[in-house]
């Protein structure tokens, strides 16, 4: 049983989502979804457990070895993020119990959470996977599923975002199908790990180099990198406060992960660096995407818009840690990825809490709100003084070690830019608690009470992970450190 | 080996310019989702030319041949032309919605009714002071 952790973790959640579908009865569904979302969690723990102390795993489907048949290999890095997002989605499932029946017409439940369980599994199958074409397969469920789920918002420019966002996907994940292809016509292979070591003998050639731009401009869609990140705003802005919640903590993650599976274990970092200057494009587009979007969300009147653009401006940090190019750098974008994934989470939990009450995301209507709903309120404050990167908080840790990295390697200039962009995220977070405590309401408000229990305990687990990991950072920064070994460990060299 | 005897790979150039055009410049949805799938067609083309090799024959085990096209990167496609359909069902599943909510599948038409609702946001959250700023913004775009 143990040696099959590694399909366990897919196929759980696969199967299960089907049977949704059977099951029928809304709630009986729920349960249901939250159960399947609890063993996948289970599926994960064992894992990291396995990885721990027998190392990396590798698991053959069918029996058939690695070039020829499809390999799970489930090391440091995929059973940290799979703990991620197995964890974030039993989490967000506990609250979607009560908010989705506001959010959503009574026939639409069951096709949400079978959605839900769908997107799941593609976030995990790209996570398990070592094969390049198995990654857009898996890539590809998770997105259809998430344009589902995006489009089942109740304002209609929901379906002009999912539409939006349907174009944009699929443009991205044809361009990783592309580049896929390119590497498989001069290496015969798919599975990454054989690609690595063939890709070097063909890497001058330029079937290769087009290869790692058509696979990178695909994967920066998919994660949002500015100026790629058009889709993201609206679709995060107009889905269901659950489905928000839960894409915002793990879907941009996974890209991310892909993005340093990519640049880590297929080409190899020197690669990566030598032939192209994709320190210098990232740096620059990590940097614009922080200032541009942070900038963005001062002015937005929605608030699930507003935190949408910090998700942007947020990846633009993850993109500057990996542009540092050092084992550093790699450490604090691996941080970050969990973190911002516990914040997010924590706001966009909140914010679907206070919907539920008042029906309305737009700032405005939030006015007053502090003293009716203090604790869900207080959780938005404190995933706002989470992303600015306050003391005592997740986001210190992240910001830390990203200005160590930079520092380390000499980039003074970009870690000041850095800090006077956490003068940006206390612009938007101000903005919102100004209006949440010091404005007087707009709309009636007098029977608003604070968000039902089920929703309130998955939200305040979430914010005492915040203010936990930020006190206690040896299993994020431990496990990341030990991924970013691993990672460089492959090629042997630190530049 | 000459320019044109690469002429499948030229067509799937064409072929994706064609598609990733019409998705970018054309601003009926329906259209946009015709370009997709061109683009999406051009790859498939991609992935069928790669696997052949000259003078093999369709990869079916025979006493008579002994060269066989590779027939792996045709059950890849196979995968991804399902993906494609999917893709495309669900987009114009949601060109549908959107004629309904909307009553037009024009982009632009669709942009001008969203620039009114956020107009609206504005005026509740700041008052009529705040319309001069955004007759500006609009004018800009």
């Amino acid at each position: 049983m143990t040696t099959h952790l590694p399909i366990l973790q897919v196929i759980i959640p696969l199967l299960a989502a089907p049977f949704c579908i059977f099951l029928r009865i809304p709630r009986l569904v729920g349960i249901f979804a939250i159960l399947v979302s609890a063993a996948a969690f289970l599926v994960s723990c064992g894992l990291l457990q396995q990885v721990i102390t027998a190392g990396t795993i590798s698991y053959k489907l069918g029996g058939w070895p690695a070039p020829w048949g499809i390999e799970y290999r489930i090391d440091i890095l995929n059973v940290y993020l799979l703990l991620l997002v197995s964890a974030m989605s039993t989490i967000v499932l506990v609250a979607a119990q009560t908010s989705i029946k506001k959010e959503l017409p009574e026939d639409r439940h069951v096709f949400f959470y079978t959605s839900f369980l769908l997107c799941l599994t593609g976030l995990l199958g790209i996570l398990a996977t070592a094969d390049a074409f198995n990654v857009f397969v898996f890539l590809e469920i998770s997105a259809l599923s998430t344009y589902t789920m995006i489009a089942l918002g109740t304002d209609r420019r929901a379906l002009t975002a999912s539409y939006q966002y349907l174009i944009m996907g699929t443009i991205g994940a044809t361009f990783i199908i592309i580049g896929v292809g390119l590497m498989y016509m001069m290496t015969g292979t798919l599975n990454m790990y054989d690609l690595a070591e063939r890709l070097p003998e063909v890497n001058t050639s330029r079937t290769v180099l087009s290869a790692f731009g058509f696979f990178i401009v695909g994967v920066c869609l998919k994660l949002a990198l500015f100026p790629l990140h058009l889709w993201l705003p609206n679709a995060y802005a107009f889905a269901p406060s659950i489905a928000t919640a839960f894409l915002a903590a793990t879907a941009t993650k996974v890209a991310v992960y892909l993005l340093i599976r990519l640049v880590f274990s297929i080409f190899g970092i020197e690669f990566v660096v030598t032939v192209l200057p994709m320190q210098e494009i990232f740096m620059v587009l990590g940097l614009a995407g922080i200032f541009a979007a942070s900038v963005s969300a001062i002015y937005q009147l929605n608030i699930k818009r507003l935190f949408a653009y910090s998700s942007v401006a947020q990846i633009g940090y993850m993109i500057l840690g990996l542009a540092i190019g050092t084992k550093l750098g790699l450490v604090a974008t691996l941080v970050h990825m969990f973190n911002h994934a516990l914040m997010k989470a924590a706001v966009f939990l909140a914010i679907g809490g206070a919907v539920y009450r008042i029906h309305s995301a737009q700032l405005i209507h939030f006015a007053g709100l502090g003293r009716k709903m203090p604790l869900t309120m207080a959780a938005i404050v404190i995933g706002g003084l989470s992303l600015i990167g306050v003391p005592l908080t997740v986001g210190f840790v992240s910001k830390w070690y990203l200005v160590l990295a930079l520092l380390e390697n000499g980039w003074w200039p970009v870690a000041i830019l850095v800090l006077m962009s956490s003068l940006l995220a206390v612009m938007y977070v101000w903005r919102t608690v100004e209006w949440i405590y010091f404005t007087p309401p707009r709309i009636n408000i007098d029977d608003v009470t604070e968000a039902p229990l089920s929703q309130l305990i998955p939200i305040w687990i979430l914010v005492l992970a915040n203010i936990y990991f930020g006190l206690n950072t040896s299993l994020t920064v431990g496990l990341s450190k030990m991924a970013a070994e691993s990672l460089y460990g492959i090629f042997g060299g630190v530049l | 080996m000459n320019i044109l005897g690469l002429y499948n790979y030229w067509i799937v150039v064409v072929l994706m310019l064609i598609g990733f055009y019409i998705v970018i410049a054309h601003e009926n949805l329906i259209k946009k989702l015709v370009g997709l799938s061109i683009f999406q067609t051009s790859v498939f083309f991609f992935y069928i030319s790669m696997g052949k090799i000259t003078g093999a024959t369709a990869p079916i085990l025979d006493e008579k041949y002994e060269l066989y096209s590779n027939p792996l990167p045709h059950v890849l496609i196979l995968t991804a032309i399902v993906v494609g359909i999917a893709t495309t069902a669900l987009g114009l599943a949601l060109v549908v919605r959107i004629q309904e909510a909307y009553g037009s599948i024009e982009e632009r038409d669709i942009q001008e009714q969203d620039a009114h609702d956020q107009l609206e946001c504005q005026l509740e959250a700041y008052g009529p002071s705040s319309m001069e700023i955004s007759d500006e913004q609009e004018q800009d775009e």
